[in-house]
């Protein structure tokens, strides 16, 4: 199957970096020759030998690959039905599955001769994963990150201080995600020579989407390889959740032309998907749109004003999502679903309490997913779940959301 | 032929630089940036850029980013800032007029119904900042083949392998972007301008205007005098955005006028 390409779904993107009618390279002229350059130095490292065994190499010996794929054993007893896997990229050094992307872009940056990264964050762990590398190589690291997320994500602000980033409040627009993608590209508009946008997601203009998703499929290689091992077979559905969708993309992109597996994409449902557009879920509510050099859904008014989204998670904050789950979406190749803030917290106290693994926020919104369907499900049905983050830097967010005082308790 | 394709025949018969000034429609509310618009003929401009607010204008530094929210706030919209074409058009029927600014609203609106809409309010000319030549077939074809020009933004960063393609389906003028950056930010410096634009020059027969970081009269003058006009736009928005009234707006933009007429 996986050979006919005529009926495969892993060929995309086109030459004009199209998934369908998403995606493409909608950036400003200034950009346009950066983002060629760009492409063609992917386009040579992704057939070079030297590329991938250096990635490889950091990846065993700096990340920490391959990430274990772990059987809940106590989580899939409390669900009682589908027995449920857990792939583990939340134990990356870092703490999140941003790192194999950012290694990948570092070591492209390194070979164009590149000294000064920029990056944006949302959650900050993108941010913190890209001071890391660029502190492991003396690269000049700067990070956009809204004002909003400084505050409500500070353990990781700190952490970049550390790495020798320095770390841009972005004040713009409600001071989020897409706040500072937007003073992310400004930047680049204006240190056109010297400077590397490193990008977190599966977006932006052709070829990030691409090229991040690349990256990223190593978490689904090792996953279907190690499923393999474990159980001898596929798995029957695969879980993911999705902020620009990089850990999906990750994790489905190797199963995509396997068409027994079942593909779930899990939005940040914020306060509930309801006209008041108090969520980040851009399949469930939004509309297609151009932003950020692509076409993909984006929550946006009638007049197509860009909205900001909303979710206790800043990792998942996010009004657009990568172009290939907007393809994947409307061909159905993928289902696409949303979790509440509420669901996501019940998750995450379950994970806490039945695994010993104090997950992300991110993630939890997968696990709330699984912890819906997994009960009336078959127990020899088999999920495996990305659990893409562990939960150190949300805490305090979950302390103050369950009503927990931080300060006063011991 | 265009209003634009005219207006740039007139100017070249009278020997004289073009002055292009830009307002971001709506700002800080409709009816006070529909009397700085008509007022701006007057005040020796020779083309108006219009902008259309958005959300996440990329390309724009922080004054252009405050108008545009001033805008939305105040409630415009892409049907509002058409409606405030048709107004200008009321009473002035030679002066273009050019809407620049990002191409969601545009794709929101539906480009087939946008293009009509654009045409009917009396708009000559497109610069859409997100649509490079790689994406021509989204509206640039489409919006020539409706009778408006569309016109490209040229930067230090298109070289000459890369200037046919971003002159091949522009019409109207072209816009060369005098610094790698956003609006409102650095200055331009006629020295580096001039090579540049000659180079430009030499492979087009479109004028060829200057913008980006040109903020007083007397850098209106010497950009324009190495080059077929100058654009303004931070430096009038920002003005607006001080609370200035719209007759000393109109003061200001006419002494960059002058500069660019005097060179
Ligand atoms: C742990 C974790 N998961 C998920 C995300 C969302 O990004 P993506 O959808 O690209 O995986 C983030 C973003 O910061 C994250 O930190």
């Amino acid at each position: 199957m996986a050979n006919d390409l005529f009926n495969s779904f892993m060929t995309g993107p086109d030459e004009q970096g199209r998934f369908g009618q998403f995606g493409g390279r909608f950036v400003s002229e200034t950009l346009m020759p950066l983002i060629l350059d760009l492409e063609a130095e992917y386009e040579k490292a992704k057939t070079d030998q030297s590329f991938w065994d250096e990635m490889n190499h950091l990846w065993t010996h700096y990340v920490g690959r391959p990430s274990p794929l772990y059987l809940a054993e106590r989580l899939t007893e409390e669900l009682g039905g589908a027995k449920i896997y857990m792939k583990r990229d939340e134990l990356n050094h870092t703490g999140a599955h941003k790192i194999n992307n950012v290694l990948g872009q570092i070591i492209l940056a390194r070979r164009m001769g590149k000294t000064r990264i920029i990056a944006e964050t949302g959650a900050g762990q993108h941010g913190v994963a890209t001071a890391t590398v660029c502190a492991k190589f003396g690269l000049k690291c700067i990070v956009y990150m809204g004002a909003h997320d400084v505050e409500r994500q500070k353990p990781n602000v700190f952490r970049m201080k550390l790495l020798g980033a320095e770390v841009v409040p972005v004040t713009s627009g409600r001071g989020t995600l897409k706040d500072a993608m937007n003073d992310a590209l400004r930047d680049w508009v204006t240190n056109v020579r010297d400077t590397f946008y490193c990008i977190g997601t599966v977006a932006g203009p052709h070829p990030y989407p691409a090229m991040v998703r690349d990256f990223q499929a190593i978490i689904g290689k090792e996953a279907k390889a190690q499923m393999h091992e474990a159980e001898g077979r596929l798995p029957d559905t695969i879980i993911a959740a999705i902020g620009g969708g990089s850990n999906a993309m990750g994790l489905f992109f190797p199963f995509l032309d396997d068409k027994e597996v079942r593909i779930i994409g899990v939005e940040a449902g914020g306060k509930g998907v309801n006209n008041k557009m108090e969520h980040c879920a851009s399949l469930t509510g939004g509309r297609p749109g151009v932003l950020h050099g692509n076409r993909t859904y984006l929550l946006q008014d009638d007049d197509g004003q860009i909205l900001e989204g909303f979710s206790i998670s800043a990792g998942l904050d996010y009004p657009g999502i990568g172009p290939e789950h907007s393809w994947l979406h409307e061909i159905g190749r993928a289902e696409y679903v949303a979790i509440t803030d509420a669901e996501a917290l019940e998750a995450f106290q379950l994970c806490c309490q039945t695994e010993g693994i104090i997950p992300a926020l991110e993630p939890s919104h997968a696990l709330a997913h699984v912890t819906k369907i997994a009960p009336e499900l078959p127990k020899d049905h088999i999920i495996c779940m990305n659990m893409c983050g562990r939960g150190d830097k949300d805490i305090f967010t979950v302390a103050r959301a369950l009503g927990w005082d931080m300060a006063e308790s011991d | 032929m265009t209003r634009i394709d005219a207006k740039f025949a007139a100017l070249k018969a009278d020997g004289k630089k073009a002055f292009v000034a830009y307002i971001m429609a709506g700002d800080p509310d409709y009816e006070t940036s529909l009397e700085v618009v008509k007022g701006l003929p007057a005040a020796g401009v020779d083309v108006i850029e219009l902008g259309l607010p958005f959300t996440d204008p990329m390309a724009d530094g922080p004054t252009i980013q405050l108008a545009g929210q001033r805008a939305l706030e105040a409630g415009q919209t892409l049907v509002k800032t058409l409606e405030l074409a048709r107004a200008f058009r009321e009473n002035d029927d030679t002066t273009p007029i050019v809407l620049m600014g990002y191409y969601n609203p545009i794709y929101s609106h539906g480009v087939e119904r946008f293009l009509v809409d654009a045409k009917d309010a009396g708009i000559d000319g497109l610069i859409v900042v997100d649509l490079p030549p790689e994406e021509d077939e989204e509206l640039c074809i489409p919006a020539q083949a409706a009778g408006l020009n569309f016109i490209r933004l040229a930067t230090p960063t298109t070289d000459d392998k890369r200037l046919p393609k971003v002159l091949q389906n522009t019409s109207g003028f072209v816009y060369y972007v005098s610094i790698t950056g956003i609006t409102g930010a650095a200055n331009a410096v006629a020295t580096d301008v001039g090579p540049e634009v000659a180079r430009i020059k030499a492979a087009t027969d479109l004028p060829v205007i200057v913008g980006f970081g040109i903020k007083t009269a007397e850098s209106s003058r010497t950009i324009a005098e190495v080059a077929d006009g100058a654009v303004v736009g931070s430096a009038i928005v920002e003005r607006i955005g001080n609370g200035d009234s719209p007759s000393e707006v109109l003061a200001f933009v006419k002494s960059l006028a002058d500069g660019a007429h005097s060179a």
